[in-house]
C-alpha cells in the first residue's frame, strides 16, 4: 500500500496577527495537521519573494504567508506590500509551473484561531492532491537518442 | 624576458555578442593582444581542441568562457578550460547567470525542438542538447565573473589589468561594482522620493522622455536591482534597464528582488488597484529573470509538477560565493 | 560558524509538551545538530531552577547561544532573554521554539508533532549561529497622559493620574463628559442615584489642576511610539467662550425659538432641546453650546439673535468662534471610549420603531429620572400610564444572528428597572429572561429581592411582540415559558427591551488611529484576556470601561484605576526600552534608489541629499521588516530578522542539507 503523501508547508506568520491567531488556536486545543512550520516574521510584509522561492527550492511543496487583515496591519501598511508582491509572485509562480493552490496569502486576525486550523487542513488537503513538488527529476545526462525531436 | 601569459576564449551557447565585446574595446585591443598570448579562440583564430587538450594542465593564466551550457560538446569544454586554465572567468551574462538562452528553462526540451526544428532531420555525430540551460558554474568551478550583455569595455578592460597586474579581488567576485545601477544613473536625481506607479507600461506603449526616470515614467526599469557598471548605456539610449548585470553580493535570486522592488511601489491597496498597476507585467519570468533563470534559486517545471531540479551540485553557486 | 557553542533546551511543561512531543527524542537529536554542545530537557523550563539551568550552562559550559524549545515566545521569549542576560550571555543570542501552541497543543499524531518539533529546533540552531549581540535603545518618558473618552472610565482614570501629579489631557467628543452613566436614573445593586455619584467626580474633573478637559474634541491622528507620543485633537467650536460662560442659562430662555423644536440627544429623542442648549443641568463643564445645524444665525445669517443680548456683560457668545487643531506630546494614552447600546429596529419583531409603546432599556432610563422628559413619571407616548410592564431580555445579545455574547449589564439594569418601575407606579412588571445573570457583590440578593416585590419572571425569550387583537392598544409579549412548558402570551401596556452593549459604529476607524486591534464582536483588543485585561499590544496605549467589553460600573472604575496604574508604571519607570529589531541602511552598499524611502509609515526613512543615499531613523522605525524586503539591492538589514537568519530557517525547517 502507498505511502500516503504528507506535503510540506512553510508558512510565514506575522507575530502580530496570525502569530497570535495561531497560538489561540493552540490555547483552544483546536487539532489541525501537522505539516506545516511557521517562521516568525514582524510583518507580512517582510516576506521577500526569495524567502518564498528558497522555499520550494529547498522542498517545500506549498508556502503559506499569513499577515493581518487588510487595514488591520500592525505596522499600517505591511500587508499591502505583501500582497503586491503576492500578485507579481503568483504570475511568477505559474509561469514557472507551480500550481495555484501551493502559494497562498491569507488574512488571519489575532482572534481568528479557528481559521488558523481552518486554512492549515484546508491547505494541506489542496497542496496533497496536487502531490510534491519536487519528485522524479528529469535526466542531466546528454540523451542521444531524442536530440533532434 | 618572461613568455606573456596566456589566455583562452571560448563560447558556448551564446550569440556571439560577447566576442563582439572583446573587439569592442577597438584600438585598446591592441595593447591587450599586447601583452597576452591567445592561444585558443575559434571565433577569431584557427586553434583546434587538439591543441588546447595537448597544453599542459593549468598552463593558461586565464580562460575566458561566455555562453551558457546547454550541450555535451558546451559541457566538455568547460571542463577542458577549466584544467587548462589557473583562472576561470565567466564572461558575460549567459556564463555568468545563464543569459537569454536560460530563458529556455521554462520549456520542456522537446517543445523546443519541436518549435524550432519541426521538419529537420538531425545529421550524425551532433552533440547531445541537454534537458535545461545551465550558467558556467553549475558545470565547472568558476573564479570571477564578468557581467554583462555583454561586458562593456569599462568592465573589461578593468578586469584584464586586474589580471595581468595581479590585484584581482577576492575569489568569487563578480568584477564590478557591488551598487546597483541607479548609482551611477544620468537620471538619478529626477527620481521622486514618493514614488508609486499606478500602471506599469511597456516602453512601445509610451513616449519615453530623454532625461526622466524611467521608473517615474512608469516604465519597468529594473536598474534599482542590477548592478553599475556599465555606465547605464542603455538608460542613455532611452531604453529602461532590463538587469543584464545581474545583482549585487547581497542578493540570493535577481528576479525575486527585482519583482519585490517593483511591485512594492505599485499603486493600490486593493486587488483591483494592484492588478491594474501590475496588468503590463503579463511575463514576469522574463520580465525579472531575462538573464538570470538558470541562477535562480527556483528553477521553472516546464515538465509540470514532479519535475523540479534543485541547485545544481557542481559547484559554487554564484551568489552563494559571497555569502560563504 | 559551526563552532558557536549553543545549548538547547526542550521544556516538557508538565505534560503539555511532553504528552504530545517526545522530548528525549528531541534532546537526542538537538544533540547532534552542529554547533550543539549541550541539550537537556526540563519539567518547566521558566521556572527559576529551568532558567538557573541555563544560567548555570552558560557560566559552566560557555555557551554562546540558547536555545529554548517551549511555549510561544510571545509568553515567554522575555523571561528566557533576562535569564540569558542574568549570566552575562547577550539576551539576543536567545532563539525561542513554539513546540506547544503551535505543536503539542494543536496535533494529535504524536510522531508527527516530535518530527515538527526537530524541524522546528533544526531551524533556530542553524538561525542562532547568525545571531548578533544587540542593545536595547533607552528613551525617555513624556509624562503627560492622554485619556479619550469622558465617561465614568475616562473620568476615573484622569483623576486618578491627575492625583497622582500627572498632567492629564481628557478629550471628549460630546460636549460634556459623563457618558452613558449620567443617563441613568439609579445603579444597581445598591440604588444610588447615577447623578449623585457621578457629578462629584464631574465636578473634580473640572477643577483638578492637573486636567485640561477638552469636549467637543476628537482624536485626529497619533504619531510616534510608547513615551513619546504625538498626538493631534480637533476641537470644534461650542460658539460660546467656555472661559466666560457661567452657565446662568439665560441665553437658552431669550433664544428666538419659543418652543423647543430639536430632538434632544441626551434624552433619546423623547424631548426636544432649542439650538441653543445645555445637554443636562448638570453638565461639565457647564457652558451652553450652539448646534450649527439647527441655530437660525448659522442656517441664514439674520437672527435678532436675543442670545448674544441677553449675555452682553460676559459677552460669552461668539459665532465665529473657529475650529481648533491641537497638536500635544504625551507619553501614554488611555482608551476609554465606551459603547453604544444595540439598535433594537435591527430585529423589527420587538417592534421597536414600529409600536409607540415598545421602548429601549436606556429610554426608560431617561423617562423615570427626574430630571428627563417626563420629570420621573412613567408615561407612554400617548399620555397613559402603563399598568402592565414587560421587561425583555437580551435583545441582540447571546444571539447568534446579532451578538453571539452576553452583554453582561442587561440582567441587572433589567431587574433595577422591574423595581423602579414597580416601586414608583405599583404596574404588574414581567420579567422575559433567558438566564438571570446575577454575578457581582450583592447582586443574586437584588434579584431576591425584586422577586419577592412581586415582580413575575417568565423564562423564556421574547419571540414576538403584537398589538393585542381586541384593539385594546395593548401588546402582546409571546414567549414559550420554559419551566412552565407552555406559550404565553402576555398583554402589556408597555413593552421595555433590554437592548445589549456594542462597540461605536467608528470603532474601527479609531482604533486605527491608535494602531491598536479589535476583536471579532469589534471591542478592543486587550493584550491578554487573563493577565493583561487593560493593556494592547502596541505599548503606551491602555483600554479601560466597556470599549473593551461590556461591563458594569464597579468594573469599569476598576479597569480605568487599572489602565492609570499602568500608564503611571510606565511614567515613572521614565525610560522605555525600545526592541532592537529596527531596520538600518547599509551605507556604503546603498545606491540611493529611493525605492523604500515612500514605503514607511512613520516616515523613519529619509534621503540624505548630500550623501544620495537612504536613511533610517532608529527610534522612529518600528521594525517592521518591509523595506528590508523591497530594497533591490540587499542594502537594507533587519536586526534579528536579516536576510541569513531567515533562509537559515527556511533550510532547517525543510531538513535540507
Amino acid at each position: 500500500m502507498p505511502e500516503v503523501f504528507e506535503p510540506k508547508i512553510v508558512a510565514f506568520f506575522c507575530n502580530w496577527c496570525t502569530y497570535l491567531a495561531a497560538d489561540l488556536a493552540g490555547t483552544s486545543r483546536l487539532k489541525y495537521a501537522p505539516n506545516a512550520r511557521v517562521i516568525r516574521v514582524m510583518c507580512s510584509g517582510r516576506v521577500d519573494p526569495q524567502f518564498v522561492l528558497d522555499a520550494f527550492a529547498k522542498g517545500a511543496d506549498g508556502v503559506l504567508i499569513g499577515g493581518c487583515h487588510p487595514g488591520d496591519c500592525h505596522y499600517q501598511e505591511g500587508n499591502y506590500k505583501a500582497l503586491r508582491r503576492f500578485h507579481l509572485m503568483k504570475r511568477l509562480l505559474t509561469e514557472m509551473g507551480i500550481e495555484e493552490d501551493r502559494f497562498r496569502l491569507e488574512w488571519i486576525s489575532a482572534s481568528e484561531g479557528e481559521m488558523v486550523k481552518a486554512v492549515m487542513n484546508d491547505m494541506v488537503e489542496k497542496v496533497r492532491a496536487l502531490g510534491p513538488l519536487h519528485a522524479s527529476l528529469p535526466k542531466h545526462a546528454p540523451v542521444e537518442e531524442e536530440v533532434m525531436v | 624576458m618572461p613568455d606573456k601569459p596566456r589566455v583562452a576564449f571560448y563560447w558556448c551557447a551564446s550569440c556571439g555578442g560577447c566576442e563582439e565585446a572583446i573587439l569592442d574595446l577597438n584600438e585598446r585591443i591592441l595593447d591587450v593582444v599586447g601583452q597576452v598570448d591567445i592561444v585558443f579562440w575559434p571565433v577569431a583564430l584557427d586553434f583546434k581542441r587538439q591543441d588546447l587538450e595537448e597544453m599542459p594542465d593549468q598552463s593558461l593564466a586565464a580562460a575566458f568562457v561566455n555562453g551558457a551550457v546547454r550541450s555535451s560538446e558546451q559541457e566538455e569544454m568547460a571542463h577542458l578550460m577549466r584544467r587548462k586554465a589557473v583562472l576561470l572567468f565567466a564572461f558575460g551574462s549567459c556564463a555568468h547567470l545563464g543569459g537569454v538562452p536560460g530563458l529556455a528553462n521554462l520549456f520542456t526540451r522537446a517543445s523546443l525542438l519541436a518549435a524550432s526544428y519541426p521538419e529537420t532531420v538531425p545529421s550524425d555525430g551532433l552533440p547531445a542538447l541537454f534537458e535545461t540551460v545551465k550558467t558556467l558554474n553549475q558545470v565547472v568551478p568558476v573564479d570571477y565573473y564578468l557581467p554583462g550583455c555583454p561586458p562593456t569595455p569599462s568592465i573589461i578592460l578593468p578586469a584584464i589589468e586586474a589580471l595581468l597586474s595581479g590585484k584581482l579581488p577576492e575569489k568569487g567576485s563578480v568584477v564590478a561594482p557591488d551598487r546597483a545601477l541607479c548609482e551611477e544613473c544620468p537620471r538619478k536625481e529626477t527620481r521622486p522620493a514618493d514614488l508609486a506607479i499606478a500602471e506599469f507600461s511597456r516602453p512601445h506603449q509610451a513616449l519615453v522622455d530623454e532625461t526622466t526616470c524611467l521608473l517615474a515614467q512608469g516604465l519597468v526599469c529594473l536598474g534599482p536591482a542590477t548592478r553599475s557598471g556599465c555606465e547605464a548605456l542603455c538608460v542613455r539610449g532611452n531604453m529602461p534597464c532590463t538587469g543584464c548585470f545581474g545583482p549585487t553580493s547581497r542578493v540570493r535570486d535577481f528576479g525575486g528582488k527585482a519583482l519585490s522592488a517593483l511591485a512594492s511601489i505599485a499603486g493600490g491597496n486593493e486587488d483591483p488597484a494592484i492588478m491594474r498597476a501590475l496588468e503590463h507585467i503579463p511575463d514576469p519570468a522574463g520580465t525579472f529573470y531575462r538573464y538570470s533563470l538558470p541562477s535562480g534559486l527556483l528553477q521553472p517545471l516546464p515538465y509540470g509538477r514532479g519535475s523540479a531540479k534543485p541547485r545544481a551540485s557542481a559547484s559554487v553557486h554564484p551568489t552563494e560565493a559571497s555569502h560563504v | 560558524m559551526n563552532s558557536v557553542r549553543i545549548g538547547v533546551y526542550v521544556c516538557h511543561c508538565g505534560t503539555n509538551i511532553a504528552g504530545t512531543v517526545d522530548v528525549g527524542a528531541v534532546v537526542e537529536h538537538a544533540a547532534a545538530m552542529p554547533g550543539v554542545v549541550l541539550a537537556r530537557d526540563y519539567k518547566y523550563m521558566c521556572s527559576d531552577p529551568g532558567q538557573e539551568l541555563i544560567r548555570k550552562d552558560i557560566r559552566d559550559h560557555g555557551l554562546e547561544r540558547v536555545i529554548v524549545a517551549a511555549c510561544s515566545p510571545c509568553l515567554h521569549e522575555k523571561t528566557f532573554r533576562n535569564a540569558v542576560a542574568a549570566a552575562g550571555l547577550n539576551p539576543y543570542y536567545f532563539q525561542m521554539v513554539n513546540v506547544r501552541e503551535h505543536d503539542s497543543w494543536v496535533h494529535a499524531d504524536k510522531p508527527a508533532a516530535t518530527e515538527k518539533a526537530l524541524d522546528l529546533v533544526r531551524a533556530a540552531v542553524r538561525r542562532v549561529r547568525l545571531h548578533k549581540p544587540l542593545e536595547r535603545r533607552q528613551v525617555a518618558i513624556h509624562p503627560d497622559v492622554m485619556v479619550v473618552g469622558g465617561g465614568i472610565a475616562g473620568i476615573h482614570a484622569a483623576l486618578t493620574l491627575a492625583n497622582a501629579g500627572k498632567h492629564v489631557y481628557l478629550v471628549e467628543r460630546e460636549p460634556t463628559i459623563g457618558g452613558h452613566m449620567a443617563k441613568f436614573d439609579k445603579t444597581f445593586p445598591t440604588l444610588d442615584c447615577a447623578a449623585c455619584i457621578l457629578t462629584p467626580k464631574m465636578t473634580a474633573v473640572k477643577t483638578h489642576p492637573n486636567i485640561s478637559l477638552w469636549t467637543l474634541s476628537e482624536v485626529s491622528r497619533v504619531e510616534g511610539y510608547v513615551g513619546n507620543y504625538k498626538v493631534t485633537v480637533t476641537r470644534k467650536p461650542r460658539y460660546v467662550l467656555e472661559d466666560l460662560c457661567v452657565g446662568c442659562l439665560e441665553c437658552i430662555e431669550a433664544c428666538v425659538y419659543k418652543q423647543a423644536k430639536v430632538s434632544d440627544e441626551f434624552n433619546l429623542g423623547l424631548s426636544k432641546r432649542k439650538p441653543i442648549y445645555i445637554p443636562f443641568p448638570q453638565a461639565v463643564p457647564q457652558v451652553v453650546v450652539i448646534d450649527p445645524d439647527t441655530c437660525i444665525e448659522f442656517k441664514s445669517g439674520k437672527c435678532k439673535k436675543t442670545c448674544v443680548e441677553v449675555c452682553a456683560d460676559r459677552n460669552a457668545i461668539d459665532f465665529h468662534q473657529p475650529e481648533q487643531v491641537l497638536t500635544v506630546d504625551v507619553g501614554t494614552i488611555i482608551l476609554a471610549t465606551g459603547f453604544e447600546s444595540f439598535d433594537a429596529r435591527r430585529l423589527p419583531y420587538y417592534g421597536y420603531g414600529l409600536y409607540p409603546n415598545v421602548y429601549t432599556a436606556l429610554e426608560v432610563e431617561r423617562l423615570v429620572n427626574a430630571s428627563g422628559p417626563t420629570g420621573g413619571e412613567l408615561v407612554l407616548r400617548d399620555g397613559r400610564k402603563p399598568a402592565v410592564v414587560g421587561i425583555v431580555h437580551c435583545i441582540g445579545s447571546r444571539d447568534t444572528h446579532t451578538n453571539r455574547y452576553c452583554s453582561r449589564v442587561c440582567c441587572m439594569y433589567s431587574l433595577k428597572l422591574a423595581h423602579l418601575i414597580r416601586e414608583r407606579t405599583g404596574a404588574e412588571v414581567y420579567n422575559f429572561y433567558i438566564d438571570i445573570r446575577a454575578p457581582g457583590k450583592a447582586f443574586e440578593e437584588f434579584y431576591n429581592r425584586v422577586a419577592e416585590e412581586g415582580v413575575n419572571f417568565i423564562r423564556g425569550k421574547v419571540a414576538d411582540v403584537y398589538p393585542e387583537p381586541n384593539g385594546s392598544g395593548r401588546l402582546i409579549l409571546q414567549a414559550e415559558d420554559t419551566l412552565l412548558g407552555m406559550i404565553r402570551k402576555i398583554p402589556v401596556d408597555m413593552a421595555v427591551l433590554a437592548t445589549g452593549l456594542e462597540p461605536h459604529a467608528d470603532a474601527q476607524q479609531v482604533r486605527r488611529l491608535f494602531n491598536i486591534g479589535c476583536s471579532t464582536e469589534g471591542f478592543f483588543l486587550e493584550r491578554h484576556p487573563k493577565l493583561a485585561p487593560v493593556s494592547t499590544f502596541t505599548d503606551g496605549v491602555f483600554l479601560a470601561g466597556c470599549c473593551q467589553g461590556p461591563k458594569d460600573i464597579p468594573d469599569t472604575v476598576a479597569q480605568a484605576g487599572a489602565a492609570a496604574a499602568e500608564a503611571l508604571a510606565l511614567v515613572d519607570a521614565g525610560v522605555v526600552e525600545l526592541e532592537p529589531n529596527t531596520a538600518h541602511v547599509l551605507e556604503e552598499e546603498c545606491s540611493g534608489c529611493k525605492t523604500c524611502v515612500p514605503l514607511c509609515p512613520y516616515q523613519a526613512i529619509s534621503f540624505a541629499e548630500a550623501k544620495q543615499k537612504a536613511e533610517i531613523n532608529e527610534v522612529l522605525c518600528k521594525g517592521c521588516g518591509t523595506c528590508v524586503a523591497a530594497c533591490p539591492s540587499g542594502s537594507i538589514r533587519q536586526n534579528l530578522f536579516e536576510d541569513e537568519e531567515i533562509f537559515e530557517e527556511i533550510s532547517g525547517v525543510l531538513a535540507y542539507a
